[in-house]
Parts: C-alpha cells; sequence; structure tokens
C-alpha cells in the first residue's frame, strides 16, 4: 500500500490528509488535536460512506420488498460482517449494534442481570473503571441487592491481580474491567482475567472502547463473553457501537429494549422474539453509523493496526520523556503496559486553567476527572490533564504541546 | 457605580488588549489574586457551586440591603471569572443583581467562558448568585 513505505514506517503527513479536520485552525492557531481518546477524527473514507448511504443508498433495512431496501439490508449486513471479521468473532449474530460502549455496558446489565443476577451475588469491577463501567453495575446492584466488588490498582495504575483472585468466589456473577484505561493508558491483562474467572465458569465483558483504535483484538483469543466499543473512538461516526457476546450468552438473555424489527409474531397475549443479532435491535438502527463503522474499519486495517501500534508506542515514549523533562510535571498512569494516553499533573497550577491556556493555543487536551471520579480519589486529584495520541499525531505536535505547556506555567504561577 | 457602567468599563479595559489573548488572560488571572477572598469558615463544602471542573465557593451576605459576593476558587482563571462577576454584580440590591445580564462577558473576548459547556461551570456561579439574590428579596417581602 502507498502510505507505507518499504521499512513499514508510516507516511503520517500523507495519512493526516485523509482527515480534513486536521487542517482546520483552532483560536487561530494550527490545531493540534490530542483529543482522540475523547472522540478520533474521521478519514474522509468513513464521511464519504456516510455521505455516499444518503445520498444513494438510504432505505430501511430489513423489511423492505424494494431494491433499495434490499440493496442496503445487504450493505448493514457487510458492515456486520466486517466487524465479525476484524474482531475474530466466531459468527456474525454476536455482533450487536448499539449506540456506543455506553448503551453496550447498559444493555448486558439490564439483561443479564434481569435473568442471572439475584439477592446477594457479586459483580466485580476494577477501580480504573470509567463511569459508564461503573454505573450500570451499580444501578443493577441496588436493584438486585447484590455487592459490588471492586479490584484495587497499585500506584502504577495497574490492576491488582492478586487482589482479583481473592474476589472471585462463588458468588460472582460476571467480571466487568476495561482493556485500556482512559485516564491512565493502563493495559490490562484482560485474557489472564478472563481465565481466572473462566476457572469459575464466571463470563467477563470486557469494555474496549479504549483498545480497539490501537491494537488487534482477537475475541476468540481472548475468550470474553461480551466485549464492548464505540465507532466514533476507532475514527468511525459518533452514535453506533458494538456488543459482542457469546452466542450462548446472548440466545440465553432477554431483549434489553423492544420495538419493531426484533419479532417474530405479536399478538396481545404473547410475542415471539427474532433470533440473534436481532433480537437485541429493536427500532430502525443507526444505518450510516453501522456503514460508517465498517467504512472506519476497513480504513484501520489498510493502514496496520501492527503499524499503528508500533507508531503510537514510538510516538508515546517520546512524548513521555519530553513531558517528564518539564520541571514539577508528573505522570499519572506509569504501567508497564501501556497505550498512547497520557495523564499529568504540574505542580502549583490547575489542570483546568493549564487547558484553557493550551487551547488558546490551538492545542485540544482534555482536563477534568475524565469520568473515572474514584481512581482521581485513589490518587487524590481534582483531575489531570491528558492528552491521547493516535497516529495521525506528529512528534512534531508534542513540542507543540510541551511549549504551549510551558508557556501556560509561566502565566499561571 | 450601576451594574450596566461596570461592564461597560470591564470592556473598555479588556478592549485594550484588542486580539492580544495572553494580554487578556493575564489581566484576568491578576483580577483573580485581588478576588474579595471568602472568609475560612465559610469555605465549606455546602458552599461549593456544582459542575466546575474546578472548585468554587461563594458566599453572600446583606448589608445595608446590598447584597456582598466573596469566593475562592482552586484554579487561577477561574478566580479571575469569579472575580469579574463579583466586581459587576457585589454590593447592589437583590432586584438589581436579578435583573443582571451579564452581557460583558460576550463582549470582552471570552465568549466560550459562557457557553454551556460543563467544564468551567460559569453559567452555574451565575444561577447560584441570582440564586442568593432571589432568597435576599424573598427574605426582605417577608419581613
Amino acid at each position: 500500500m502507498e502510505t507505507i513505505t518499504k521499512n513499514n514506517i508510516l507516511n503520517i503527513q500523507k495519512l493526516r490528509q485523509d482527515f480534513p479536520i486536521l487542517s482546520k485552525k483552532a483560536n487561530g492557531k494550527s490545531l493540534v488535536y490530542l483529543d482522540s481518546g475523547a472522540t478520533a477524527q474521521k478519514p474522509k473514507q468513513v464521511i464519504d460512506a456516510i455521505s455516499n448511504y444518503y445520498q444513494s443508498q438510504n432505505a430501511n433495512i430489513h423489511r423492505g420488498v424494494h431494491q433499495l431496501s434490499q440493496e442496503i439490508t445487504i450493505a448493514y449486513e457487510n458492515a456486520r460482517a466486517t466487524i465479525q471479521k476484524h474482531l475474530n468473532a466466531a459468527v456474525s449474530q454476536e455482533i450487536i449494534f448499539t449506540s456506543g460502549t455506553t448503551e453496550s455496558i447498559n444493555l448486558v446489565a439490564s439483561s443479564f442481570g434481569k435473568k442471572h443476577v439475584n439477592l446477594g451475588d457479586e459483580i466485580i469491577i476494577s477501580e480504573m473503571e470509567h463511569h459508564s463501567n461503573i454505573l450500570p453495575w451499580q444501578m443493577l446492584c441496588e436493584e438486585k441487592g447484590a455487592v459490588l466488588k471492586v479490584i484495587p490498582i497499585n500506584e502504577n495504575g495497574e490492576l491488582r491481580i492478586d487482589e482479583y483472585k481473592k474476589l472471585l468466589c462463588s458468588k460472582t456473577r460476571i467480571v466487568a474491567v476495561t482493556h485500556v484505561s482512559n485516564t491512565l493508558g493502563t493495559i490490562n491483562p484482560v485474557k489472564e482475567i478472563i481465565a481466572l474467572a473462566h476457572e469459575k465458569n464466571i463470563p467477563v465483558l470486557i469494555d474496549g472502547a479504549q483498545a480497539v483504535p490501537h491494537m488487534k483484538v482477537d475475541i476468540q483469543a481472548l475468550d470474553a463473553d461480551f466485549y464492548c466499543f464505540s465507532g466514533h473512538k476507532l475514527f468511525g461516526p459518533t452514535g453506533v457501537g458494538i456488543l459482542y457476546g457469546k452466542e450462548k450468552w446472548l440466545n440465553k438473555m432477554p431483549p434489553y429494549k423492544v420495538g419493531g424489527g426484533i419479532i417474530k409474531t405479536v399478538t396481545f397475549e404473547k410475542t415471539e422474539y427474532a433470533d440473534l443479532p436481532l433480537k437485541f435491535e429493536a427500532g430502525t438502527p443507526h444505518i450510516a453509523g453501522g456503514i460508517g463503522l465498517a467504512a472506519a474499519i476497513d480504513y484501520v486495517n489498510e493502514i496496520g493496526l501492527e503499524n499503528i501500534g508500533a507508531y503510537e508506542h514510538e510516538l508515546s515514549e517520546y512524548a513521555t520523556l519530553k513531558l517528564l523533562a518539564i520541571e514539577g510535571l508528573r505522570i499519572i498512569g506509569t504501567a508497564k503496559e501501556k497505550a498512547s494516553v497520557i495523564s499529568f499533573v504540574i505542580e502549583e497550577v490547575h489542570p483546568l486553567d493549564v487547558g484553557t491556556i493550551l487551547d488558546k493555543q490551538g492545542i485540544a487536551v482534555r482536563t477534568g476527572h475524565h469520568c473515572t471520579q474514584p481512581l482521581m480519589e485513589h490518587f487524590g486529584l481534582p483531575g489531570t490533564i491528558r492528552a491521547s495520541l493516535v497516529f495521525y499525531n506528529t512528534k512534531e505536535e508534542i513540542d507543540v504541546l510541551v511549549n504551549g505547556i510551558q508557556k501556560a506555567i509561566k502565566m499561571l504561577r | 457605580m450601576r451594574i450596566a457602567e461596570i461592564e461597560n468599563e470591564i470592556i473598555e479595559e479588556f478592549e485594550l488588549f484588542g486580539e492580544d489573548w495572553e494580554g487578556k488572560y493575564e489581566h484576568l488571572i491578576d483580577l483573580g489574586k485581588h478576588l474579595p477572598l471568602i472568609d475560612k469558615q465559610h469555605k465549606t463544602d455546602d458552599r461549593l457551586i456544582k459542575g466546575c471542573q474546578s472548585r468554587v465557593w461563594l458566599h453572600s451576605e446583606l448589608y445595608d440591603e446590598k447584597v456582598v459576593f466573596t469566593a475562592d476558587s482552586d484554579a487561577i482563571i477561574t478566580k479571575g471569572i469569579v472575580a469579574l462577576l463579583i466586581r459587576v454584580i457585589s454590593s447592589h440590591t437583590a432586584g438589581e443583581i436579578l435583573n443582571a445580564q451579564f452581557e460583558f462577558i460576550n463582549k470582552i473576548g471570552l465568549i466560550e467562558h459562557l457557553s454551556p459547556n460543563r467544564s468551567n461551570g460559569l453559567v452555574n456561579m451565575i444561577k447560584q448568585m441570582k440564586l442568593d439574590a432571589l432568597a435576599y428579596k424573598q427574605l426582605n417581602s417577608l419581613n
């Protein structure tokens, strides 16, 4: 492929041209977008796929006899197959379209919980979870009188597997942990976490929102029971996401929302629900989203997630070294296995103030608690500044960030 | 000075900086350093304004029918923003405060601070100030 040179080094400048927004100005300065962990930018291949859908493919799926409807139904199911293949899931009906990671987790907590969680049962999550992988379980526990157990982390921001082993017991109904921490960047040993739970026949849900943009995920190799992610962090559209679920679990679970498109027969006395995956996809789905997400997956596969991961690792090491050279700067999250997410605090200056001054210089970072308040409490911090890097970021942008931070410190201290 | 006059004074002050964002922010930071600070005894969790990335404590008292505000924040730019708000409406009657439009914010080139973005909490600060004023007004009508 053209974008990759002979020695497998990505031609970043060429790839950047695929992303129209990256040539935009912010506050009169060239945009330096270091907030892909919140949402990634979209390449024109994805934008074109969405635009093309509305311009020449729009019809409702799974319903019409007419040609347009049949064509888009095939395209939508092809998108599902693209995602199945990408995750190496066994069958395409294990791929459920949702509105995003949040809905995927809510679906499992609600549907799995209704069937399999009862008074006195336990659910294990971890201290580094995003609120969206805490609240659905907390709500389920409140409803059912179940107990939420939390795997603690060490000072580097790594899960305490020794403590996790102690939490697993006959009362545990499900384990729900993140693959990559959105705040710390820690890559969790999910394969080991899953294997340990499986020894006791406990299913595991993995929040993969921050993992899929950076690495190849092989669902069957991981042996995850549920795996969730969002389209928009994977260079795809907002409002679409995926729930992967093992067929054996999904078949046992009741629908989580009901409506059109998910039935075999309806009478006022009784409804017979459709088979997977439609059982979980009531209502007209985000068709453009599904098409766009498949385009995004094709896009990253063309570049190669191995190439992306290698480049991001190099960029992340460069950024870490440069940032640590700033006096008073401390990186929060120093796990051995880390994705290209760097959270930091600076002595005597508030993260929000730094974020504001960086913004005036055209640099987009995230500040605050990153929807991980319990984690912030662990570190005793009101929040951090987070730079999340992906393959379209460059070393030059890191230099702009470092200079920007130095300017902010000078103004704020 | 009337509220509108103070707002105009602030607009003129910021106009001097033109397009120089650094100058504007340095001025804002400087204003934050001169914020009428909340008394330690009032700097408690129940005075915290919710929905803000930085912590903001706000307190008000009534002197001769005028509402006087004091505040503090752990973020210096936020401190500057509160200082501006206090400069505009502190020491006015509850009725005047309830009518304040804070139009100066849009005019001093810090417009992003008035967006309903949950990060800076400006909207919540204004809301709290008006709620305080409303409470004094109702108390007054009862007496």
